[in-house]
C-alpha cells in the first residue's frame, strides 16, 4: 500500500477516534454511552501529560539534555494565554462573532491563545536555554530547577494574574482540542526526531564532542530542541488552564517536573511510544490507587518514588528503551519510499 | 527596623546551617561526582529523628542541656546510618551507569523520604520540644543574639573543626582525600573504596542532621518538606563554594546565608517583596554557573577527550 494511501487511513482513524472520544465525553454520549465525569477528567489529563511527556522526551530523552524545568514553562504558557483570554478575549470575540459566528470566534480566540501561550513559553526556553545549555548534566538539571522556581515566585508576585489567590479563567478547553493538540505534538516531535535534526540530537546525546568533531554545533541544536520542547510544554499549560478554569502557582511547582520526567523514564527515554505509555500509566495510577480500601491513596507518592529508584535499579532504559513499536508500520514504508 | 549587625548575626546564623548542610553535598560530589539530592532530606530526617528522641527520653517537658546533648548525638548517629543505607541500597547497584540514572535514582530516594514521611506522619507542621533556655542578649547597637543562635555558632564551629581533623588528621580521613581525587587509583593503593564512600556518606548525613537539630532549636516548627528548599540552597552554597572542596562549602554557606537575610532585609526599601527569599539563591546559582561554574575556591577542570 502506498504510504500516501496509509498515512490518510491514519489521519482519518485518529480524526474519528478524536471525535468520538470527544462525543463520548460530552453530555449525549456516544451512541448512548456517556462518559461518567470522572472518566472524563481522567481522560483529560492524560492528553494533556501526552503533550508534555512527548516534548520533555525531545529535550531530555533523545537529546540527552536532563531538563527538570519543565512545569516552569507550562506555567508560562497558562498564565500568558490566561492574561489574554482574562483580559481581551471577551472583547475580540464579541467583535469576530459579528463577523464570522459564535462558534468559529469562539475556537479562533482559543487558538490565539494556544499560540500566544506557545510563543512565550518558547522565548522563556530561549531565555533559559542560552545560557544554561553551555553546563553538563547535573548541573543542567539544577538551573534548570532553579530557573522553574523563579518563574513560579516571578509569576506568584504579579498580581494582574492573581498572585497568591489564583486566577480564574474561562474554561474553553474541550477534548477535541487536547487530543487534536496531542496528536500535533506527537507529530512534531517524530518528524523532527526522524529527520536530519533528529540524527543530529541523537548523536549529541550520545558523545557530544564526537558530535562536534563531526560539524555539529551542539549548542545551537540544544537550544533548537529546548525551544520546542518548552513550545509543547506551554502549550500544554494553555489546555490545562483552560480546563481547569482555576491558575494557581501551586499547580506548576518541581513535583509536576518530576512526574513528567517519571513519565518518560517508566516508558523509556528515547521512544515516543514509550513517553505516551509512560504518560497514560502515570496519569491512570493514582485514580486506581484511590480506590484502594483504606489509607493506601495517601501512599499515591511513595509508590511513585519508590518505583522510580526500582525503575532505575532493575531498567533503567525504561519499558521500551529506545523501540518504537506504535510506529513502526509507518516507518516501514518510510524506508519503502527510499 | 533591624540594623546592619542585626541582619549580619541572623545571616551568619543561617549560613552556618546551609554550611553543615554543604559539607555533605561537596563531600559526597568529591568522591562520587555524584549530587546527592537526598541529602536536604536527611537534614530533615535529623529534625524529626531529634525530635522523636526528646519526646522518647522525656526530654521535652524542660530545657535541659544534657537532653539537647543526648538529641544531638542520637539525631547524628541515626541518620549517618539512613545515608549509608541510602548509599548501599540506591547509589552502589547502579554506580556504573550513566550519570542521568544516579540522578534519577537520587531524585527517587529524595522523594521517597519526603512523602514516607507525609504519609506516615502528615504534612502539618510540629512544634519541636524547647530544649534550650531560651534568652537574648544585646549587643552593641539595637543588635541583640539570641541563645540557641549562640549555639548553632558553637556546635557548627566545632562540628567543622572536628571535620577538619577527621579529614587532615586520620587515616579514614586520607583515603577520602585520597578517593576524592582518583577513585581507581584509590583501590589500587588498597583502599577500600566502599567503606570509604560509606563513611563519607555517614559523616555528611551527620552534619546535616546537626543542622536539623540546631535549626529545630532556634525555629521550632518542623514539617516533613523542610528539607526541599534548604537542601536545594545547600546546594547552590557548594557550588557557589567549588563543589568539591570542603573550605568552599563553608565560604559557599556563609555567603549565601548573608545574601538571603540582606537582600530580605534591605530589599523590602526598595520594593523586593519578602517571598523573593528563596530566589535569590537561584539567582546566585545562575550567576555563579554563567561566570565561574567551578565556584570561588574551585579549580578549573581541563576535559580531556
Amino acid at each position: 500500500m502506498p504510504i500516501l494511501v496509509k498515512r490518510f487511513i491514519a489521519a482519518l482513524v485518529i480524526v474519528l477516534l478524536l471525535i468520538a472520544i470527544n462525543q463520548y465525553m460530552s453530555e449525549e454520549g456516544l451512541f448512548g454511552f456517556g462518559a461518567p465525569p470522572y472518566y472524563a477528567r481522567v481522560i483529560m489529563l492524560v492528553g494533556i501529560n501526552v503533550i508534555l511527556a512527548v516534548s520533555l522526551n525531545l529535550i531530555t530523552g533523545f537529546t540527552g539534555q536532563f531538563s527538570i524545568g519543565h512545569a516552569g514553562f507550562m506555567a508560562v504558557g497558562a498564565y500568558s494565554s490566561a492574561y489574554l483570554t482574562v483580559y481581551y478575549a471577551g472583547g475580540w470575540e464579541r467583535s469576530l462573532t459579528g463577523i464570522v459566528g459564535g462558534n468559529p470566534a469562539h475556537a479562533l480566540i482559543f487558538l490565539l491563545a494556544i499560540l500566544v501561550g506557545a510563543v512565550t513559553a518558547a522565548l522563556a526556553g530561549l531565555l533559559v536555554g542560552i545560557p544554561s545549555l553551555r553546563l553538563r548534566g547535573d548541573y543542567l538539571a539544577i538551573v534548570t530547577l532553579g530557573f522553574a522556581e523563579i518563574i513560579r515566585i516571578v509569576i506568584l508576585n504579579i498580581d494582574k494574574v492573581g498572585g497568591a489567590t489564583g486566577f480564574t479563567v474561562p474554561g474553553y478547553t474541550n477534548f477535541l482540542w487536547v487530543g487534536a493538540f496531542a496528536v500535533v505534538a506527537i507529530v512534531i516531535v517524530f518528524n523532527i526526531v526522524h529527520s536530519d535534526i533528529g540524527r543530529a540530537l541523537v548523536s549529541i546525546r550520545e558523545d557530544e564532542l564526537a558530535a562536534e568533531a563531526m560539524g555539529i554545533n551542539s549548542t545551537r541544536y540544544k537550544v533548537l530542541a529546548f525551544v520546542i520542547s518548552s513550545a509543547l510544554a506551554g502549550m500544554a499549560g494553555v489546555l490545562f488552564g483552560h480546563y481547569t478554569s482555576f491558575l494557581s502557582t501551586n499547580d506548576f511547582q518541581f513535583i509536576r517536573s518530576f512526574e513528567v520526567i517519571i513519565m518518560i523514564v517508566l516508558g523509556g527515554m528515547g521512544s515516543l511510544t514509550g513517553s505516551v505509555l509512560g504518560a497514560i500509566v502515570i496519569t491512570v495510577m493514582p485514580e486506581l490507587l484511590r480506590q484502594l480500601p483504606g489509607d493506601f491513596s495517601r501512599y499515591r507518592l511513595v509508590v511513585y518514588s519508590a518505583l522510580l529508584i526500582l525503575i532505575m535499579l532493575t531498567r533503567p532504559q525504561g519499558l521500551l528503551g529506545t523501540r518504537e513499536p506504535g510506529f513502526s508500520w509507518l516507518k516501514r514504508a518510510r524506508r519503502q519510499r527510499g | 527596623m533591624d540594623t546592619f549587625v542585626q541582619q549580619l548575626i541572623n545571616g551568619l546564623t543561617i549560613g552556618a546551617i546551609y554550611a553543615l548542610i554543604a559539607l555533605g553535598y561537596t563531600m559526597v560530589y568529591g568522591i562520587l561526582r555524584l549530587i546527592n539530592f537526598a541529602h536536604g532530606d536527611i537534614y530533615m530526617v535529623g529534625a524529626f529523628v531529634g525530635y522523636f528522641v526528646a519526646f522518647q527520653l522525656g526530654y521535652a517537658n524542660g530545657p535541659s542541656l544534657v537532653g539537647l546533648g543526648v538529641v544531638l548525638i542520637g539525631s547524628m548517629v541515626v541518620a549517618a546510618l539512613v545515608g549509608m543505607a541510602i548509599e548501599r541500597f540506591a547509589y552502589r547497584p547502579i554506580r556504573k551507569y550513566s550519570r542521568m540514572t544516579t540522578l534519577i535514582s537520587a531524585i527517587g530516594v529524595s522523594l521517597l523520604i519526603e512523602n514516607l514521611f507525609v504519609a506516615r506522619l502528615g504534612a502539618a507542621p510540629r512544634a519541636f520540644p524547647q530544649l534550650l533556655r531560651e534568652q537574648s542578649y544585646s549587643l552593641f547597637g539595637n543588635a541583640a543574639i539570641s541563645k540557641s543562635q549562640i549555639l548553632i555558632f558553637v556546635v557548627s564551629i566545632l562540628l567543622m573543626l572536628l571535620l577538619e581533623w577527621i579529614i587532615f588528621k586520620t587515616k579514614v580521613g586520607t583515603a577520602m582525600r585520597a578517593v576524592s581525587f582518583n577513585l581507581n587509583s584509590a583501590k589500587l593503593m588498597g583502599i577500600n573504596t566502599d567503606v570509604i564512600i560509606s563513611v563519607t556518606f555517614a559523616l555528611g548525613s551527620a552534619l546535616a542532621a546537626a543542622g536539623g537539630v540546631l535549626t529545630a532549636q532556634y525555629n521550632p516548627q518542623i514539617d516533613p518538606l523542610m528539607g526541599i528548599i534548604t537542601g536545594l540552597k545547600a546546594f547552590v552554597a557548594a557550588v557557589l563554594g567549588g563543589i568539591g572542596n570542603i573550605p568552599g562549602a563553608v565560604l559557599g554557606g556563609l555567603l549565601i546565608g548573608l545574601a538571603e537575610t540582606f537582600v530580605v532585609g534591605y530589599g523590602q526599601n526598595a520594593g523586593v517583596p519578602s517571598t523573593f527569599r528563596d530566589a535569590v539563591a537561584f539567582a546566585i546559582l545562575i550567576l555563579v554557573l554563567l561566570f565561574r561554574p567551578t565556584g570561588l575556591l574551585g579549580s578549573t577542570i581541563q576535559e580531556k577527550v
